[in-house]
């Protein structure tokens, strides 16, 4: 199954996509653990596309989603600016333990949790687009 | 972004009454919440339980609200749903927040003890 969606300055077309997938299957046909996982993972990709890819501007993206065996099989194509060169960031949790009030880290939590979440996660920049793809086992 | 709130003389109780924060709803919440705890009330308590959907930018805005209410006001959390619990769990937030079975538990809490 795969959505289509132009994306813009703000995050309701990611909103409108991932719901759209949610209630749909392969992914409505889930447990809802694996359900819920699936739509976090999703919505933290989607995002990253929209905020850093496309930086906010308009551009276009496309979610493929696939039940196999092994999982939920997820491919994510857009037209936006690469990767940096140094590839997929790390993910690293921020320190909490004696963080002072003012110093919670209010971010960098999205590659943490769609690292932590998937397996068999891979980037590519062809042809002058973007193919993160991830396998979120079942 | 439509929002309840109950006053006691210690404690100001908001119930979330949409089922998503995210990246499209984040700011409208920080705002919200920031106009909403003007009050000064020691104890804010957020009730998630219509919230069936979180992500890592409606996490940072919640985040961004305990910072806002400073050292001296706590913001606690109540009846998280599984999707919101894993969000919190997953990123270790739940270490940071007083987090609530049910928002009637954390009325019975006495903050003080």
């Amino acid at each position: 199954m795969t959505f289509r969606c132009a994306v813009g300055t703000d995050a309701f077309a990611v909103r409108t996509v991932l719901q759209s997938l949610a209630s749909a299957p392969p992914l409505a046909d889930l447990a809802p653990d694996r359900r819920i996982t699936a739509e976090l993972v999703l919505a933290e990709a989607l995002n990253n596309v929209a905020e850093h890819a496309y930086g906010g501007r308009d551009g276009q993206l496309s979610v493929t989603v696939r039940l196999t065996a092994a999982g939920l099989s997820c491919r994510i194509v857009d037209s936006g600016l690469a990767m940096p060169a140094t590839g997929l960031p790390p993910g690293h949790l921020p320190a909490l333990a004696g963080t002072a009030l003012g110093d919670l880290p209010e971010g960098g939590f999205g590659w943490h949790l769609i690292r932590t979440l998937t397996t068999e996660l891979s980037y590519a920049r062809e042809d002058g687009q973007n193919r993160l793809s991830f396998l979120i086992p079942v | 972004m439509q929002m309840q709130t109950r006053t006691w003389p210690t404690v100001l109780s908001i119930e979330v009454m949409e089922d998503r924060i995210d990246a499209a709803s984040a700011i409208q919440f920080k705002e919200r919440m920031r106009d909403l705890t003007q009050t000064g009330e020691p104890r804010v308590v957020l009730d998630l339980g219509n919230v069936r959907f979180l992500d890592s930018s409606g996490l940072g805005a919640i985040v961004a609200v305990k910072k806002l209410l400073g050292p001296d006001r706590l913001l606690e959390l109540s009846s998280l749903t599984p999707a919101v619990e894993k969000v919190f769990r997953l990123t270790r937030m739940d270490s940071i927040f007083t987090i609530h079975p049910t928002h009637a538990a954390a009325l019975a809490h006495d903050a003080t003890t």
